[in-house]
This record gives structure tokens, C-alpha cells and sequence, in this order.
């Protein structure tokens, strides 16, 4: 079969913009993740005020506010790491870069703390009572979202240390930073639903 | 005025291989069309199997007093036969068909991410096969194992630890949740497929109707998926953790388990039913010779069904006692679903209105999935309505009533897929003698079984009984089902063979043997490892037409 192309039918090709396909894919995982965690959100509010037994939110809970800060903050020095990459700024870079894994990993370490003291201090344990069961499953379920963040972040520090040009990544780069974005919009419905209507 | 060669008709070399050699061509594959095939085969195995359970469960209610297998077996055979059903052959169907045709139709060399996309098949596959283990491993490998018994949507508290003893449980919580990561992983690879790869002058509105519906299928998967494996992790830290979400005793809620199950639940049974919708659109039009009726009307109804079904689920617990606003909501909410379904219907059949129709074996399949859904559809409108629900909830007239949306329906859609595009992959014809006797025989087999089983419903019986006693008027009706089953099993194997000698010895079928207008005929049959030479350009929403008629292409009427 033969056709004959047109003029306006190669002027179509040349033009033919579409979006990228990476920046697609993180969005619908981000809409995916999304959907995984209203549920265990979801279940969270259900369970609210039904434990049987104690401890009870409002003994044990105190409100997490510097790390909350620490990981709020990190979105905005990953942005900051994100523009210094783009200027070509490699040392800006690596500097921002390392605040946000600093900031990322005093949220952690915080919350190591925190259910320390709950289960050592409280002798409260996933199985305690339903508190127990909706708290570790949610707030565990974001931590582990952070981790998995935070192995992303330190490989970008480590490779750009070890002088790979990590500009040549700049798009793997704004994903990671999408996917830490979402995590840190996550932690404010977390922070919401369990230390402010929960407690 | 430049002169191309387009579409491109390259000739395949066909080189000797050794087995070891096509072995690992087909394990480390990443091309979406060798993809696409083996989730069909896979589909086609694991149907197979979940069909001789259905024949073992049909053998087991022939008659009343049925000892055929014991009631613990019994319980194993029908939530090994839905759970199979559902996810390892309706799932591994809406990924084999998307993966295998929507690149091809869209114009693109492969998916966008074709390394994720084998990654998907091979977890998928991965569950199936950890949740057939359980047949071995069930409890413990302390001698003999056994399957879950716990039914496909596995209630609470039926599924706590202390009344499913083993790790029967965990298999099938674990199974699906392995394999629903690949469906996710596929489908989130169909969207962004979709969007980011299509060929240049293919707007979204110029998008075959098979694209559009898998693309909202795939939304539906990466909405839907996610809340099953929610509850699976929470039905895990229940059973492993000693976690209480769903342990009554302690202030958890059984019925939240349901909620959680039916939020999945019912936008999977659209899920499972949107692969036939997109291979009636595709199959109609071109054996009715005609346009398809109202393609925005059928895309606008299809994103209805995509928004809708996810505000339903609760349809499925009207006999659990919600409160009678909840009911009204989900009644209303369920009928409102019948209005774009509707639509589809009434679009397909003016499709075929005034059309120039061709009996071959892919559109009689389309033909009898519009009778059969239209009822398969009618009587979901009745089960919508919660008071004729209490009546009939967990009665046979619902395991008739599902049986015809995904027999009558889906099943039916597939093997119209199956015939129309065996060409395509093959480059060989079905037999089309073999093909209509196995169409008849299915037709006549699938009334036969399922028809009955509405009656046997407003007759009291319940679903997932192992036996009955002879006197209650059901012996007839359960003898005629079971002899459906039986008529379906001859065609089915009239279908393999047909499949078998058709690949072996089939007739050469050209690269366009139904004179389609769709981008995966511009191609060669089977397609080369990069589909398409050159990257196609196209105006309109049928290129091929376009082609074969420059004096009278579709884009100056678009």
C-alpha cells in the first residue's frame, strides 16, 4: 500500500508533542499509592474511640511537631536542591541535598523514638487494642513510604558524590522529588487524622 | 509531495531455533506482543482448570445426596474455582489484551515501559502459582496440604486465625496480593501508554474505541486494586501480628472487611467486563461494515461507568443491615450504572442497524453477548433493588445472575477477540466449520447451565451448599445445569484443538483478512519485533480506511 504524504501530514509529525512518560507514570503511581492509603486512612477514622481497652490516644499521644516541621521543611529544601541543579550549581546541590536526607532522617529517627516510648514506656503494641492495631498500621505504613524515600535520596547523594554527573539525571531527579512531595503531603493528613481528630 | 511506503510489509525471516534458544526468547522477553500472548495462554491454562472444578462442582450436585467429594473439599473447590476465575484468568485477560493490542493500535513500537511490563506478567504469574501451592504447602507441608476454603471474597471472621486454621488463608491472601501488584503494574503501564506513545495525529478523540476502553479499564484497575491489597495487609497484621481490625472481640468490625472487599469488588466486576466492551467496539463495526454508532457517546458512557461503579460496592450488602439511606444511595446509585451500559447496547445494535453484516464466528460471539448481557444486565437491575436483594441475596439467582455477565458476557467477548485477532498473531486462520460448532455448542451449553440456575434461586436454593435433600423440587433443574456444563466442555475442547490445529496447519491469513480499519492490520501478520517500519501518521479515527480510499478518506468528515 502506498500513500502519498502530504505536506500538512509531515508538518503533523514534526510538531507531535506529547507528554512525557515518566511524569505520566509517577503521576498515576502517586494516584495508585493514593488509593492504598485512604483505605488504611479510612479504617483509621472508623476505629476511632473503639478500643475496648487502653492505652488510649489521648494518654499516650504527644503531638510529634518538631519532626512534623523537620519533613515539611524537607520539601522545600529539595526544591531548593532541584533549582541549584538546574542552574548547574553542583556544590548548592549537593548541599540542599543533604539537608533534605538530614531533615528526612530526623523525622525517622523521631518516630523510632516515639514508638519506643510506646511500647516500652505504654505497653502499647500492634496488638494491644484497636488504637494499637490502626496506629503502628498507618503511621508504619507512611514510615515505610519515608524509607523507601530516604534509600532513593542517599543513592542520588552517593552517586553524585562519588562524581557521576548527576545533571545528565536532572528528570529522575523531579521524580524523586514528585514522590517526596507526595510522602510529606501524606504526612499532613497522618499528622491530621491521628494526632489532632484522633487524640 | 513526498511518496512513502506506509504501512510497511516487511517479510519475516523465519529462523531455525533451538528449544533452548525459544525458551529464553520467551522468559526474557520484554516485547509487549509476546507478553500479551502469554498472559492469554496463561488465562486460557488457568481457565481450564478453574473449569474442571466448575465440572467437579456440577458433578456434585447432578443429583441430590451427591458424595462425589466431601463438604470440606467442596468449600476448597468453589473458592479455588472464583478466586482462579477472577484474578488468574479475568485479570491476566485485560492485561494479555492490552498489552498485545494497544501499542499496535495506537502506533507505538511497545509500551511505555516495557521492562515493568514483563516484571507485571512474571509477579502475576508468580501469585498464581504461590496460590495453587497451597494445595501442597497449605497446611504447613505437615503431610497432606489443603486450598483455601475461606470463599473468593473471604469474609471476616471466617478469615481470623482462630476459625481458618493452617496457612491456607495466608496463601490466598498472599497470592492475590502478589498478583494484583503486576495487574497494577500492567495497568498503570496501558494509561500511560495511552497518553505518552500515541502516533503522531492520533488525538485522544481519534483513539479506536478498544484503546479508550482499555485505558479506562486500566484507571479503574489503579483506583480499585489498591483498597484489596489495603485489606489483605490488614487481614496479614491480623493473622500474623495479632492486630484486631477485624476481630469483633476486640471492638473490630466484620463488615468493614466487606466494605474494604466491595470498594475493590465491584468496579473489578466492570474491570473484567470493559475487555469485552472493547472487543465488541472493535468487532462490530467491521463485520457490519459500517462506522461505529456514536463513538463520543460510547466514549462518554464508558468514563461514566469508570466515575460511577466506584460509588456501588454496598449493592453487594444489602442483607447485612445498613441503614435504609444507605440502601436508597446504592440502589439509586447501581440503576444509575444501567444508563451508560444501556447506551453501549443500543450503540453496538445501531452499529449493526442498516449494516452489511458478516456471520463469521467473531460476530456471532458479538451477537450473543448482546442478547446474553442485556439479560445478564436486566437482572442485576433487579438485584439492584434491595428488597427483591433480601430475598434472593446468596441464592442461586445470583450465582446465574454473575455467571451470565461473565460467561454469557465476558467469555463470550473473549472468544470473539480470540477469533478476530488469531490472525494477527498467528498469521494463520481459525477453522471456521470448527469455529461455529464450538460457537453453537457454547451457546447452547452456557443457556443450558445458567438459565436454570435463576429458577433454582427463586426456587430457595443457596449458593455454596454441597448437597441437597431429594425433596425439594430442585433434582430437575441442578440435572439440566449440570448437563450445560458438559456441552460446555465439548466446545471448549472443540476450541483448543481448533487453537491447536490452526497454529500447526491453519490457512495463510494474510495481513488483513477482515478488511478492518484499525493500525494493528497495517502491519505485518504477526507483527515484527518493532510493528511498524516507519512510525505511522494518521487523520482520522480509522487510518486504514483512509488508505484504502484516498478518494474518500474519514478526516474530511472529522
Amino acid at each position: 500500500m502506498q500513500e502519498v504524504i502530504t505536506e500538512d501530514a509531515l508538518e503533523l509529525s514534526k510538531n507531535w508533542k506529547l507528554p512525557d512518560r515518566g511524569k505520566v507514570g509517577v503521576l498515576f503511581l502517586i494516584v495508585t499509592e493514593s488509593a492504598l492509603f485512604t483505605i488504611f486512612v479510612v479504617a483509621y477514622i472508623v476505629y476511632i474511640g473503639k478500643s475496648l481497652t487502653g492505652p488510649q490516644p489521648k494518654d499516650v499521644l504527644e503531638l510529634p511537631i518538631l519532626s512534623s516541621i523537620c519533613l515539611l521543611s524537607s520539601s522545600a529544601t529539595i526544591v531548593f536542591a532541584e533549582r541549584a541543579l538546574h542552574k548547574g550549581a553542583l556544590a548548592m546541590f549537593k548541599l540542599w541535598w543533604a539537608v533534605t536526607i538530614l531533615l528526612g532522617l530526623e523525622f525517622l529517627v523521631s518516630t523510632g523514638v516515639e514508638w519506643y516510648n510506646l511500647i516500652y514506656k505504654e505497653g502499647l503494641t500492634i496488638s494491644t487494642n484497636l488504637f494499637g492495631t490502626t496506629y503502628y498500621s498507618l503511621v508504619g505504613l507512611h514510615a515505610s513510604h519515608v524509607i523507601v524515600g530516604m534509600g532513593f535520596l542517599l543513592l542520588v547523594m552517593a552517586v553524585s558524590l562519588a562524581g557521576f554527573p548527576i545533571q545528565t539525571q536532572m528528570r529522575r531527579v523531579m521524580f524523586l522529588s514528585w514522590y517526596w512531595h507526595f510522602v510529606d503531603a501524606i504526612w499532613v493528613i497522618v499528622f491530621t487524622v491521628v494526632y489532632i481528630i484522633g487524640r | 509531495m513526498a511518496t512513502i511506503d506506509y504501512p510497511i510489509h516487511q517479510k519475516i525471516e523465519y529462523e531455525e531455533f533451538s528449544f533452548s534458544e525459544t525458551f529464553y526468547k520467551w522468559v526474557a522477553t520484554v516485547d509487549h506482543k509476546r507478553l500479551g500472548l502469554m498472559y492469554i495462554v496463561t488465562a486460557l491454562v488457568f481457565l481450564v482448570i478453574a473449569g474442571i472444578m466448575a465440572g467437579v462442582i456440577r458433578l456434585q450436585l447432578a443429583f441430590p445426596n451427591g458424595h462425589i467429594v466431601d463438604p470440606d473439599t467442596y468449600n476448597r473447590l468453589f473458592t479455588m474455582h472464583g478466586t482462579t476465575m477472577v484474578f488468574l484468568v479475568g485479570m491476566p485477560m485485560v492485561a494479555g489484551f492490552s498489552n498485545y493490542l494497544v501499542p499496535l493500535m495506537i502506533g507505538a513500537r511497545d509500551m511505555a515501559f516495557p521492562r515493568l511490563n514483563s516484571f507485571g506478567f512474571w509477579i502475576f504469574l508468580f501469585g498464581g502459582c504461590l496460590l495453587y501451592f497451597s494445595y501442597i504447602g497449605g497446611n504447613g507441608l505437615n503431610g497432606a496440604g489443603s486450598a483455601p476454603d475461606v470463599g473468593w471474597f473471604a469474609y471476616s471472621p471466617l478469615t481470623a486465625k482462630a476459625f481458618s486454621r493452617g496457612a491456607s488463608t495466608d496463601y490466598w491472601i498472599l497470592g492475590i496480593l502478589v498478583s494484583g501488584i503486576g495487574s497494577i503494574a500492567s495497568a498503570l503501564n496501558v494509561i500511560v501508554t495511552c497518553i505518552s506513545m500515541r502516533c503522531p495525529g492520533m488525538t485522544m478523540s481519534k483513539m479506536p474505541m478498544f484503546v479508550w476502553v482499555m485505558l479506562i479499564d486500566s484507571w479503574l484497575i489503579v483506583i480499585a486494586l489498591p483498597p484489596l491489597s489495603a485489606a489483605q495487609i490488614m487481614l496479614l497484621i491480623d493473622r500474623f501480628l495479632g492486630g484486631t481490625f477485624f476481630n469483633t472481640q476486640a471492638g473490630g468490625s466484620a463488615v468493614l472487611w466487606q466494605h474494604f472487599f466491595w470498594i475493590f469488588g465491584h468496579p473489578e466486576v466492570y474491570i473484567l467486563i470493559f475487555p469485552a466492551f472493547a472487543i465488541l467496539s472493535e468487532i462490530i463495526p467491521v463485520f457490519s461494515r459500517k462506522p461505529i454508532f456514536g463513538k463520543p457517546a460510547m466514549v462518554g458512557a464508558v468514563v461514566a461507568i469508570g466515575f460511577i461503579s466506584l460509588g456501588v460496592w454496598a449493592h453487594h450488602m444489602f442483607a447485612v443491615g445498613m441503614s435504609s439511606w444507605s440502601n436508597t444511595f446504592f440502589t439509586a446509585s447501581t440503576m444509575l450504572v444501567g444508563i451508560p451500559t444501556g447506551i453501549k447496547i443500543f450503540n453496538w445494535t445501531a452499529t449493526m442497524y442498516g449494516g452489511k453484516l458478516r456471520f463469521e464466528t467473531p460476530m456471532l460471539f458479538c451477537i450473543a453477548f448482546l442478547l446474553q448481557f442485556l439479560v445478564a444486565g436486566l437482572t442485576g437491575i433487579m438485584l439492584s433493588v434491595a428488597p427483591f436483594d433480601w430475598q434472593l441475596h446468596d441464592s442461586y439467582f445470583v450465582i446465574g445472575h454473575f455467571h451470565f455477565t461473565l460467561v454469557a458476557g465476558l467469555i463470550f467477548g473473549i472468544f470473539a477477540g480470540i477469533y478476530y485477532w488469531f490472525p494477527k498473531a498467528t498469521g494463520k486462520m481459525m477453522n471456521e466449520k470448527l469455529g461455529k460448532l464450538h460457537f453453537w455448542l457454547f451457546v447452547i451449553g452456557v443457556n443450558l447451565t445458567f438459565i436454570p440456575m435463576h429458577f433454582l434461586g427463586f426456587l430457595g436454593m443457596p449458593r455454596r451448599i454441597y448437597t441437597y435433600a431429594p425433596n425439594r423440587g430442585w433434582e430437575t433443574l441442578n440435572l439440566v445445569t449440570s448437563l450445560g456444563v458438559v456441552v460446555q466442555m465439548i466446545a471448549i475442547a472443540i476450541f483448543i484443538y481448533n487453537v491447536l490445529h490452526s497454529v500447526l496447519k491453519g490457512a495463510k491469513s494474510g495481513d488483513d483478512p477482515w478488511d478492518a480499519w484499525t493500525l494493528e492490520w497495517a502491519t505485518s501478520s504477526p507483527p515484527p519485533e518493532y510493528n511498524f517500519e516507519k512510525v505511522p501518521v494518521v487523520r482520522s479515527g480509522r487510518p486504514l480506511w483512509d488508505l484504502k480510499h484516498p478518494d474518500d478518506p474519514d478526516w474530511r468528515f472529522e
